[in-house]
């Protein structure tokens, strides 16, 4: 068991975003998280990376409770975490972002070798110079995705991560995201079916803060109650 | 008995100060989180107002009540509508050039008046008396008038258009946009009240401490710590720091001296941000006014 | 700014650094020179807010607060123990002491910019106040007595291997220029550190820093220390120009100064706040000397300005033209030669046809 909550819930006052979720992620699973709007995804989401702290319940990555961790503690375990809305460094350009992830967890030579590697598997060659805040929305989510990678983490969580995407994006972000199934677990949290159908092995469906259902792609969208809560639809462009 | 009475009265003053020279810095704050560095400015134009209106024959209450307010409210109208304005949202650019408005008052009230005081005024009380320990009649008076001005505020935002509209904006001010609010003019407004609400303590106190162009330095440090430790209550939260930090400063100061009380005001006041960052309305009462 | 570039003017820098230190005691009258030693201790002191605010994101309003300790913890040093580098030693010790305690309640406690800047403000103007009220002979610290708004006159700055021979001014000026363009340099080498990388992506999104797994808290609380460290040695170099240290050093006119010095030069560079605080005391020293135009007046008008029409500051805004014009420059040349290029591609056309 890569990552389990037991009974985490959030309350943000009189509002319950997440209620009493026991969810479980197996090594090397591609687990998918869908849901309308409000559902609680993200604030799950948030609940794992440790940048909220769960009302009630616990979060337990590889028998670690990180229930009362900070961010960076998680972070360092081997977790990459890429958020809803993109948080790069506008600032520097994409060769600097992605060394400083790099360089976090190893030496300043290999931080140099894995951020060109990273560079070269996600065809950022041509914008490596570029500055952050100068480069398309698309482009930005990949380098952050870059940077999740050049920290070499075992489990990668990501919050939509094709937002703002073309589709030429979108696919190149789906096989890198197969590619990285092949040495880490991972969630990914998405609103854009076509993308999930892409990826998906099993999905899990969150309503009002709940799961709803847990299964492979076939069988959540032929649930009627996931038809009623949730008619899969298209990413507004 | 009368000893305890009498430093009850000067305890009492002491946080009743602190949410006069804080409550104008609240409204503006809670409102657009805009820390405004010219407020103690803008008290020591209300102080200034007084000094020198009185000083030419206007009756001292009219002084107090009326040209301070009045006069501080439309300078916050002015600079409001000149300068604040551009910068919602660049909080660091506001807190510069807020800063350089500061700069420039004292600059401007030091060109026109020179940089001591001509003349102060009498506090218009006398002194009362608890057993034998004098008391400042005065600083009773203020302690009525502070008591009074907060639940005039209270009135104002339950149970007024204004204060609804005020409040709504203050929760999401894209929502009350789409419903039709004009929010630039409730900020606008806002920062006039808030204005008026500085000039009206600064002439209140203009009596105690005196003027000076400078003396708005005396006051920005403990309102700003004051509204920062309140959290963004308006109301809950300047009492309630208001009410801790003037405790904690009367107390000490009664204990060691006024200059302790000072540093332990300073020192309450970053433990408890750090124990509670977002201020004591952050934590607790949260949705109060 | 490309790397070469960079380097160049990083060389151009101290070799007017150097000629400076060598060039100013045999040029400048005694009185410029000592002048320009107190003007040299304040660029320190905009190098302090220079690094922790353009590098590191750390908008500190107060910190005249580690300025003015550094200042009297050397005083009080000085006159305790006899020996001044001992003392200026102490004095920076106290000063990053401070700086950690500060900090350490700042940033652990996860306040953001704005508290943290509002907090620091009310800090040095309370150690204002405060130190202004201890005149009495009670204040003291071993046989310095603290004295009130008066200060604390500094005892002559001595060599540390013979502390019966004493300093001349234009000696003293060596040692403040040293100490600036040592500073200097220090800074900037610490920029390209890794731990000078990581405070700037923390400038840049604290958020993502932390989700890559850093500390940004123990990263801040390093910066600020290290800042207050620098700043306290500032403050060790203009007490001993001014020949004492008062409670003025804390009040609100230094502390608005420091920031304007660094928002004037170029906030994001490191020698920007320190062209901005040599300027600045010219352009200050010339007003305190007329009475038309009031200085707060003019400061509050010169940052409303700044914020509002040149929020870059001098030398960043300098430096984007230069490098604007530079590339114009190319592009004019460039043209001519693609334009001929061209033409003689038209005729072999023509030819053709």
């Amino acid at each position: 068991m890569v990552l389990e909550t037991r009974a985490l819930s959030m309350h943000f006052g009189g509002v319950v975003a997440v209620d009493r979720v026991d969810f479980s992620l197996r090594e090397n699973e591609l687990r998918c998280l869908i849901g309308p709007n409000g559902a609680g995804k993200s604030t799950f989401f948030k609940c794992l990376s440790a940048q909220l702290r769960p009302t009630a319940g616990d979060v337990v990555i590889r028998d670690f409770n990180v229930t009362e961790s900070e961010t960076h503690q998680v972070a360092r375990m081997g977790v990459g975490i890429k958020t809803q809305v993109p948080n790069v460094f506008d600032g520097l350009d994409v060769e600097e972002n992605i060394w400083l992830s790099a360089s976090q967890s190893t030496s300043i030579k290999r931080a140099r070798v894995i951020t060109s590697e990273v560079i070269e598997r996600l065809q950022l060659g041509s914008v490596r110079k570029a500055q952050l805040g100068a480069l398309a929305h698309g482009q930005r989510q990949l380098v952050e995705l870059g940077m999740v990678l050049a920290g070499e983490p075992w489990l990668v969580i990501l919050d939509e991560p094709t937002a703002g995407m073309t589709q030429d994006e979108v696919v190149r972000t789906a096989e890198i995201i197969q590619e990285i199934n092949k040495s880490a677990t991972m969630i990914v949290v998405e609103h854009d079916m076509q993308f999930i159908r892409m990826i998906a092995q099993k999905v899990t469906v969150f309503h009002q803060g709940r799961i709803l259902i847990e299964g492979d792609m076939d069988e959540v969208s032929s649930d009627e109650r996931v038809r009623e809560v949730y008619l899969g639809h298209r990413r507004p462009q | 008995m009368d000893l305890f009475a009498s430093l009850g009265l000067q305890i009492i003053y002491g946080i009743a100060n602190l949410v006069l020279i804080s409550i104008g810095l609240a409204v503006i704050f809670g409102m657009m989180r805009v820390i405004n560095l010219a407020h103690g400015e803008f008290l020591m134009l209300g102080g200034y107002t007084v000094i020198v209106s009185t000083n030419n024959g206007v009756n001292i209450w009219v002084a107090m009540f009326i040209l301070a307010p009045l006069i501080v409210g439309i300078i916050g109208l002015i600079v409001e509508w000149t300068l604040i304005r551009f910068l919602y949202g660049r909080m660091v650019d506001t807190l510069l050039a807020t800063w350089g408005l500061s700069l420039f008052f004292i600059g401007l009230i030091t060109t026109i008046f020179g940089a001591q005081t001509e003349t102060t005024i009498a506090p218009p009380f006398g002194p009362i008396f608890i057993g034998e320990y004098s008391s400042s009649g005065y600083e009773l008076f203020l302690i009525i008038i502070t008591i009074l001005l907060v639940i005039l505020l209270y009135l104002l935002l339950r149970y007024t258009k204004l204060g609804l509209l005020a409040r709504g904006t203050m929760q999401s001010a894209e929502m009350a946009a789409a419903l039709g609010i004009s929010t630039q003019r409730i900020y606008s407004t806002t920062f006039g009240i808030g204005a008026a609400l500085s000039g009206f303590a600064g002439g209140l106190l203009a009596p105690v401490t005196g003027v000076l162009p400078t003396i708005g330095a005396v006051y920005i440090g403990k309102a700003f710590i004051t509204v920062i430790s309140g959290g963004t209550a308006i109301l809950a939260g300047t009492s309630s720091a208001s009410f801790l930090l003037g405790g904690i400063n009367g107390i000490v100061s009664f204990v060691v001296g006024p200059t302790m009380g000072e540093v332990a005001l300073l020192l309450f006041a970053i433990v408890l941000l750090r124990l509670m960052p977002r201020g004591i309305t952050g934590h607790f009462f949260k949705r109060s006014l | 700014m490309k790397r070469s570039q960079e380097t160049n003017a990083l060389i151009l820098i101290g070799i007017i650094g150097l000629v400076t230190l060598f060039g100013v005691p045999l040029t400048l009258d005694l009185y410029s020179v000592i002048s320009l030693t107190t003007a040299v201790s304040l660029a320190i002191l905009a190098l302090s807010l220079g690094l922790i605010w353009g590098f590191g994101g750390i908008l500190c309003f107060g910190q005249t607060v580690f300025f003015g300790i550094g200042g009297y913890a050397y005083a009080i040093a000085a006159l305790n123990l006899g020996g001044s580098a001992v003392a200026i030693i102490v004095a920076v010790l106290v000063a990053a002491a401070a700086a950690v305690f500060l900090g350490y309640f700042m940033f652990y406690g996860r306040l953001s910019d704005v508290y943290l800047a509002v907090i620091t403000l009310t800090v040095t103007l309370i150690l204002y106040s405060v130190i202004r009220r201890t005149s009495g002979p009670e204040y003291k610290i071993g046989i310095a007595k603290i004295g009130g708004f008066n200060g604390i006159n500094v005892p002559p700055i001595n060599y540390p291997w013979d502390v019966n021979k004493f300093l001349y001014p234009e000696d003293f000026f060596y040692v403040a220029m040293v100490a600036l363009l040592v500073t200097y340099f220090f800074c900037v080498w610490l920029t390209k550190t890794h731990f000078g990388r990581v405070s700037e992506s923390i400038r840049e999104n604290e958020v993502r820093t932390e989700l890559l797994g850093y500390d940004v808290r123990i990263y801040k609380l390093c910066m600020f220390t290290i800042g207050g460290a620098i700043a306290g040695l500032a403050g060790t170099m203009f007490a001993n120009s001014i020949g004492r240290i008062t409670p003025d050093v804390f009040n609100l006119y230094n502390a608005a100064l420091t920031i304007i010095w660094v928002i004037i030069g170029g906030r994001g560079t490191l020698i920007g706040p320190v062209l901005g605080a040599l300027i600045f005391f010219y352009i200050t020293s010339l007003l305190g000397q007329q009475n038309v135009v009031n200085i707060n007046l003019f400061l509050g008008l010169v940052l409303i300005i700044f914020v509002l029409v040149v929020p870059k500051g001098i030398v960043p805004s300098l430096v984007q033209i230069w490098v604007r014009r530079r590339s114009r420059r190319l592009t004019a040349h460039s043209a001519r030669r693609m334009r001929r290029r061209g033409r003689s591609r038209v005729t072999e056309v023509a030819v053709e046809e």
